[in-house]
């Protein structure tokens, strides 16, 4: 069984849904307040808008460049299907086109690697990413949006 | 104004043993030790009307208060998110005596995590919303979230995990004092500590709290009432909560600057309405599920700048005689993590003068909920 079939899946919720969605499509995209007068980035996404209220929302595209703001290595015990795989890392990255929205993922050497597949040594804050995506779980329902180290 | 400094006191505490394994249920453990804190009180189960509990409490109100023999109970209420709810159900409770609503209310936690499950194994209900941002990517245990930060943190005002250190041996030495803590005779070195497994990198073995089962309690009455019951008074002299503006839980990623965390929100509230502050405590309890969580909180609460909370530890200032006594009983760290509720009752035993790790003359105590979740904070006086 591939290695990436038994993690947990995200259970999405309808805010969070357009996300998914979108990944699923290889696109990332972050949702921002729709009102011509605000266009506010937030994340996680949310009924409205914490700055003006709107309810009106779009899904804006990405470049898919990050920087690590923080990560850590996850030790045993842990759930099965994540300790046949640790040590790993787990990281948050700052997106370089807002870098108040950071995304928890994986530094990976290819979308469908093991979440082991790079020396942790290689990682340090303010590394550039560039984002990739994983089909993950049952016949790939969801796609999970992860990170290559740059150059 | 209305306010209540000093309107309420805490006349009663008590606990049952702390282990890694105890063979009574979590309503038993709660019955005991609610019984034994209304008997440090001197007032009888059927003077109870009011309880405050917090949320990943199995015990219902409904079931303690049967089972003690309290009678017609006025107020209830149950704090949200888990160990950041310990100090509140004390200020919700002085709010109610304070008010009218109650007489005499009792607050308890009772936990079996030492023998029972962990929340984070449970799947099923850690996924939906947020936990979909984050879980998929193995960031699954509080330890992970937490390390998170701390990465950062030390990245940013370079902490080191000597400072952590600091704050896993202040604890430790407490607890090498006190008879009932689960690490009573059992020291901590550097040593051990630099070379111990890591759990989640940067935070290793003993950066973590001890999963335990027992259970607390403690007795809030009326300042006038306090006055005649069988033990000195501890005053409620300044309580408060905190939900941080775009704050998002113990993932606290997404605002926009995570290293400031409810601390913050609570301590501005706490001061507020008191006639003292920081440099005037003379003890403190802070929640200390991790040790990151300490530097954290010292910086949150008012003991030191922004970014200086790993340099504070320094030159034992956590220790016995040092600038802020810290966790006399051993806290979470070593004595036993039970969602904070020890360091309620050992800010109590500072206080009253009997603590196993005595501060002379300890007039004052800050005792502090979990950070990272939304929290709360209690200044307790005599």
């Amino acid at each position: 069984m591939d290695v990436n079939d038994s993690l947990l899946l995200p259970v999405v919720d309808e805010d969070g849904a357009p996300f998914w969605e979108y990944a699923a499509r290889g696109e990332l995209r972050v949702q921002a307040c729709a009102s011509p007068a605000c266009g506010e980035l937030r994340f996680p996404p949310r009924p409205c808008c914490p700055h003006c209220g709107s309810f009106d929302s779009e899904w804006r595209a990405m470049s898919g460049r990050g920087r690590i703001w923080s990560y850590v290595i996850p030790h045993p015990p842990l759930l099965p299907a994540y300790a046949e795989q640790a040590p790993y890392n787990a990281v948050l990255v700052e997106l370089v086109d807002a870098p108040r929205i950071r995304l928890a993922g994986n530094v990976v050497a290819s979308a469908d690697a093991p979440l082991n597949s790079v020396d942790p040594a290689r990682l340090r804050i303010g590394a550039p990413v560039r984002a990739v995506f994983c089909p993950a779980g049952p016949r790939g329902a969801v796609t999970l949006v992860r990170w290559l180290l740059e150059r | 104004m209305a306010t209540l400094k000093d309107a309420t006191a805490i006349a009663g505490i008590g606990q049952t043993a702390f282990a890694r394994r105890l063979p009574e249920s979590e309503k038993t453990l709660a019955c005991r030790a609610i019984l034994v804190a209304l008997d440090d009180a001197g007032i009888a189960p059927s003077e109870v009307d009011g309880f405050a509990s917090y949320t990943m409490e199995e015990t219902d109100e409904v079931e303690v208060a049967k089972a003690i023999g309290a009678g017609d109970v006025t107020f209830f209420s149950k704090v949200g998110y888990g160990g950041g709810g310990s100090c509140a159900t004390l200020g919700h409770l002085a709010a109610a005596v304070a008010t009218g609503q109650a007489s005499v209310g009792v607050a308890w936690r009772s936990r079996k995590r030492g023998s029972g499950p962990r929340p984070w194994k449970n799947t099923a209900v850690q996924l939906p919303t947020p936990a979909q941002w984050t879980r998929p990517y193995g960031l699954l245990r509080p330890a992970d979230e937490i390390g998170m930060l701390a990465r950062r943190y030390m990245h940013a005002y370079g902490a080191t995990r000597d400072h952590l250190f600091n704050v896993a041996l202040a604890c430790r030495n407490r607890a090498n004092q006190n008879p009932d803590a689960i690490m009573y005779d059992r020291p901590l070195t550097r040593e051990m500590y630099m070379t111990s497994r890591w759990i989640s990198e940067p935070l290793c073995l003993f950066d973590n709290c001890l999963e335990t089962d027992g259970a607390l309690a403690c007795v809030i009455v009326s300042a006038k009432r306090a006055r005649d019951c069988r033990q000195k008074p501890v005053y409620l002299h300044s309580v408060a909560q905190g939900l941080p503006a775009q704050h998002h839980g113990m993932v606290n990623y997404w605002n926009d600057d995570p290293l400031t965390g409810p601390a913050w929100t609570a301590a501005r509230q706490l001061w507020k309405h008191a006639d003292f502050g920081p440099d005037d405590i003379h003890v403190a309890q802070i929640y200390d599920a991790f040790t990151p969580l300490v530097p954290l909180s010292l910086e949150g609460y008012g003991f030191c700048g922004r970014g200086e909370g790993g340099a504070f530890t320094e030159g034992g200032a956590l220790e016995t005689g040092g600038r802020l006594p810290l966790n006399t009983g051993g806290g979470g760290l070593s004595e036993a993590y039970v969602h904070g509720f020890n360091l309620i009752t050992e800010g109590v035993k500072q206080l009253r003068g009997t603590s196993t790790a005595q501060v002379p003359d300890a007039a004052t105590c800050l005792v502090t909920a979990g950070e990272g979740v939304p929290t709360s904070a209690v200044l307790l006086r005599n």
